[in-house]
């Protein structure tokens, strides 16, 4: 590495330092005030966890929360089982029509979540599918899909087929070669794939909210109709529940697989 | 261990004949090299021996048994890659263990077959390390280990050596040759390294736009080069070209040769070969004491340590001639000198 210019490296961490604070200060204060007595968010700062005890008796945010870990982590196995299968069969085969569907798989990251909500809206309803938490999942599932394949497909591009090819020659069956040599050699990549699927899913408010019916909703379109009847600090505590869990569950994963670097 | 056999074997890509009816024979326990420049198909054949490529026409046998439609993970071969395709995610020992879990193997005959695989390439103390903790060698021996503990009935290596250092090749060389033979296993190399083919190998067969142009001991094949491809490719050569009759071969630039005793019969348009050391050079003192065979011009001169080449000029053809550096002087460039070769060592080339 080239060692940067003194001047530069302290004008390098002050602007990071400045990345960090408009990115975590707002998180900090919310997390604050969900132990503040005050509602209105007024100083000085009172310790209190009335707000927590309060969400524990707000069965629609604790159902709504249930609702939207559940179709996450649902949303997280399909789409990156789907799209691992479909990566490697992209990476394998030649077949008819692959570059079209290769080419078909990269436009809906780019499509507006609100025009696929519509979109979507329209088509459960045309076809009866519906509108509910198995339209919500999935209309998550397709949303996923995409970048669990780019993710994975870009993993085994650094994957080399000759890898393939020995477990072959040493006579393993394709299941086998499969299993012990090309998923753990791209495991970093399906997890990182699968991360994506359970943000994608977790983090959706737009699609969510078209599909959604009063009862069978996820928090983000639960928390969006709480604002709008009035600001409650029992969303503090949710959120800040929320924030502990999402950052130890990437905490947790980025120990385990340590991204960029190779092993 | 096995003969294998390929019998009138073509593959096309496309509009590209890769392999064009190619026929030749692998005998139990020998050590083959399949020789040819880039594009010409030896490494489409070894695949084909594999199984990761399927003949269009022709058939495969193996131990006698028909092949060519059976699956690379059905074949009981072993292959190296050129690339050593080691599973970074696996520990030496779970790289060699491999082919034999896969069969089912395990406990303690799994154990020892791995631990004896592993002495045999002398990387017993290395088991636990990871492949990106090895060397380029070591990699190449642990590829090695995992493909021979298996008991493969043919042992195939694609290029093998060619990432290494020279000098860690020839040591390598030297190795697989050791190994070939304790395992005895019937073994074909691809390479187009033709110093590695001719040192390592009991046969080699030359490779041309995917067909097999001549197969032979290398002794054989470097003294009696059946074209000139085979010629110039294996090794170093002087092609002489010209118009043969009464035994001589008048050269395109008007001087004249003996042919090989053999060589009386023939007529018309033709070539011969001869290699740059067996042309022996003697100067003197000026171009009309005439002698040997032909007589020219030094022209240049290079040295490689105990060899020295000598490029001669003969009335516009340029001649090599590659001599031991002993203890008397070098011939000077400018100096008239004449160029003497045993008839026998003159190879007879067919019409191209």
């Amino acid at each position: 590495m080239i060692r940067a210019p003194a001047f530069l490296s302290g004008l390098g961490r002050f602007y990071i330092g400045l990345v960090l604070v408009f990115l975590y200060l707002p998180l900090v204060i919310m997390a604050a005030m969900s132990f503040n007595v005050s509602p209105f968010y007024q100083l000085p700062f009172e310790w209190t966890t009335e707000w927590y005890v309060a969400l524990s008796d707000n069965d629609g945010l604790i159902a709504a929360t249930l609702n939207s870990l559940e179709i996450a982590v649902m949303t997280t196995i399909i789409a990156t089982i789907l799209g691992t299968a479909a990566s490697l069969a992209l990476f394998r085969y030649d077949f008819a029509g692959k570059r079209v569907l290769q080419a078909l798989l990269f436009p809906p990251i780019a499509i507006p979540w609100l025009i696929s909500g519509t979109a979507m809206l329209i088509f459960f309803f045309g076809t009866g599918v519906g509108r509910g938490l198995h339209a919500i999942l999935l209309g998550h599932v397709a949303l996923a899909l995409p970048y669990v394949i780019i993710v994975v497909s870009a993993r085994l591009a650094t994957f080399s087929k000759d890898l393939e090819d020995a477990a072959y020659s040493l006579g393993a069956s394709a299941w086998q070669t499969t299993r012990k040599v090309t998923l753990p050699c791209i495991a970093p990549g399906i997890v990182a794939g699968g991360l994506f699927a359970f943000a994608v899913s977790f983090d959706q408010f737009v699609v969510s909210y078209f599909l959604a019916t009063p009862g069978q909703t996820t928090l983000p379109v639960e928390i969006y109709a709480a604002i709008r009847k009035g600001f409650t600090p029992e969303i503090n505590a949710v959120s800040t529940i929320i924030i502990v869990f999402s950052m130890s569950l990437m905490f947790v994963v980025s120990r385990f697989f340590r991204f960029g670097g190779d092993q | 261990m096995a003969r294998v056999e390929v019998q009138n074997v073509s593959l096309t890509f496309g509009v590209h004949k890769a392999v064009d009816d190619v026929s030749i024979a692998f005998e139990d326990g020998g050590f083959y090299a399949l020789l040819g420049p880039s594009g010409s198909g030896k490494t489409t054949l070894l695949r084909m021996i594999a199984g990761f490529e399927f003949p269009d026409t022709g058939s495969i046998r193996i131990d006698g048994e028909a092949v060519e439609n059976v699956p690379v993970n059905k074949r009981r071969i072993g292959m190296v890659f050129q690339n050593y395709a080691l599973f970074p995610n696996m520990s030496v020992a779970d790289n060699v263990a491999f082919g034999l879990e896969v069969r089912g193997e395990k406990g303690e005959t799994l154990r020892r077959e791995v631990a004896d695989a592993l002495d045999l390439v002398q990387l017993g103390a290395l088991a636990k390390r990871r492949p990106h903790q090895l060397s380029g060698g070591q990699r190449q021996r642990v590829a090695l280990a995992r493909a021979i503990v298996t008991k493969p009935r043919v042992l195939l290596l694609d290029e093998p050596l060619s990432a290494l250092d020279k000098a860690l090749r020839t040591d390598m060389q030297v190795e697989l040759k050791r190994i070939q033979r304790e395992v005895g296993v019937t073994t074909i190399f691809v390479t187009h390294d033709q110093e590695e083919a001719l040192s390592i190998s009991d046969r080699i067969g030359i490779l041309k736009d995917g067909r097999i142009v001549q197969e032979g001991a290398p002794e054989e094949i470097y003294d009696r080069p059946a074209s000139e491809f085979a010629a110039t490719f294996l090794g170093e050569a002087n092609i002489l070209s010209g118009t043969a009759e009464n035994g001589r071969l008048r050269l395109d630039n008007g001087l004249a040769i003996d042919l090989p005793p053999e060589g009386g019969t023939v007529a018309g348009d033709f070539r011969c070969a001869i290699r740059p050391e067996r042309v022996h050079l003697s100067a003197l003192p000026d171009a009309a004491t005439a002698g040997g065979q032909l007589q020219g011009v030094v022209k240049r001169r290079s040295f490689s340590g105990s060899l020295s080449t000598y490029v001669v000029d003969c009335g516009g053809k340029e001649i090599k001639s590659v001599v031991q550096r002993g203890g008397g002087t070098a011939i000077e460039i400018g100096r008239p000198v004449e160029l003497r070769w045993n008839r026998d060592d003159l190879v007879m080339l067919p019409a191209a």
